[in-house]
């Protein structure tokens, strides 16, 4: 399917200047003390960056669903194991039970 | 084999016209079957280093929950201006990476060996920066070991936090070895990156591939976007996560 369809220059280096906006921003907003938000805010501009660069430069946009799925599946079990690994360690220290008769 | 009729999802006669040079490999019916083949088995593969490097980034997420003051403090000894660069440098080799695809593509031989020997170029210039910065390191006694010395330096910025957390020094130790571990794996998938290249331009300038036949190239390109990818989740991560503690 992908081989009649070659993309333009121009896509290509308006998504590497968006790259590079990117990275300009997570910069300097780092610099800036927001608390537990300059994680939220770094962590969504690399994943914003890297959407650019599977959807774009990996030509996940021209594949086929076999191969969006595997890669889908693969970013998925990641996910997964990030979220229930950490689950644990996020909530470990917070739950203090209320001990009876005290 | 060679009689049956081969015609790919658009009806046209893979043999027939002027597309008729190339054969798939003898397993395949079609180009496009041997093309897709080829990425989804790039693909599964790229699937196990997600979950390669995923373990460390769950590794490092798990040891900065539990230490974050020291973890912190570490983090903003790194050469921020650095890493930025950097990280600007392997985009461009993303950028000329495709660009190397696409000339193989539009059959542009001389384009794709040009953009092929620049991609190369800027990994490199990314390895020397990264052996700059570990130089660095080496000298201000922040690679882990017996000569480990983190907290006589830079009072500025654990001052506040060494008093909340005594073992502070063996707690900063952690984030460095993540530091080392990840971006030394990091490398060596660029080294590795690097020897595929070289012999991509070798085979391109003998006119190996063109518009009908270029699957090394776009494999090879899916290895080193993925590998930009990493370092995109590793900057902010390592780098900025104590940015805000430079006073």
């Amino acid at each position: 399917m992908s081989e009649h369809v070659i993309t333009p220059v121009k896509t290509y280096v308006f998504v590497f200047v968006g790259l590079l906006v990117g990275t300009l921003a997570t910069v300097l907003v780092s610099g800036l003390d927001l608390g537990w938000a300059n994680n939220i805010v770094a962590m969504t501009i690399a994943i914003l960056k890297a959407l650019a660069v599977l959807y774009f430069f990996m030509e996940l946009r021209h594949s086929t669903r076999m191969t969006a799925l595997t890669a889908i599946a693969g970013f998925f079990w990641l996910v997964l194991m990030l979220l229930m690994i950490m689950m644990d360690y996020w909530s470990r220290h917070a739950i203090v039970l209320p001990v009876p008769g005290k | 084999m060679a009689s049956s009729p081969l015609v790919d999802r658009h009806g046209h006669d893979v043999h027939g016209g002027h597309s008729g040079r190339r054969h798939p490999a003898h397993q395949f019916d079609t180009m496009e079957q041997q093309k897709e083949s080829s990425t989804l088995g790039m693909w599964l593969f790229l699937v196990t280093e997600i979950m390669f490097f995923g373990g460390l980034f769950v590794a490092y997420l798990v040891y900065r929950t539990m230490y974050p003051a020291a973890f912190a403090a570490a983090s903003s000894t790194l050469n921020v201006p650095l890493g930025a660069l950097n990280t600007a440098v392997l985009i461009c080799s993303s950028l000329t990476m495709a660009l190397a695809i696409r000339s193989a593509q539009v059959n542009s031989r001389k384009g794709a060996v040009l953009f092929l020997l620049l991609t190369m170029l800027l990994g490199s210039t990314f390895l020397v920066v990264k052996g700059f910065e570990y130089a660095d390191k080496f000298r201000e006694h922040h690679v882990p070991g017996a000569t480990f010395n983190f907290a006589l330096e830079n009072a500025h910025a654990t001052a506040v936090t060494q008093a909340a957390d005594p073992d502070f020094q063996r707690h900063a130790q952690i984030f460095f070895s993540l530091y080392f571990i990840m971006t030394g794996i990091h490398a060596t998938h660029m080294i590795i990156g690097l020897g595929i290249l070289a012999v991509l331009v070798f085979y391109t300038r003998r006119g190996k591939f063109d518009s009908e036949y270029y699957n090394p190239l776009e494999m090879t390109g899916l290895y080193w976007h993925f590998v930009d990818i990493v370092w995109i989740f590793l900057f902010p991560l390592l780098y900025l996560l104590g940015a805000h503690l430079h006073g």
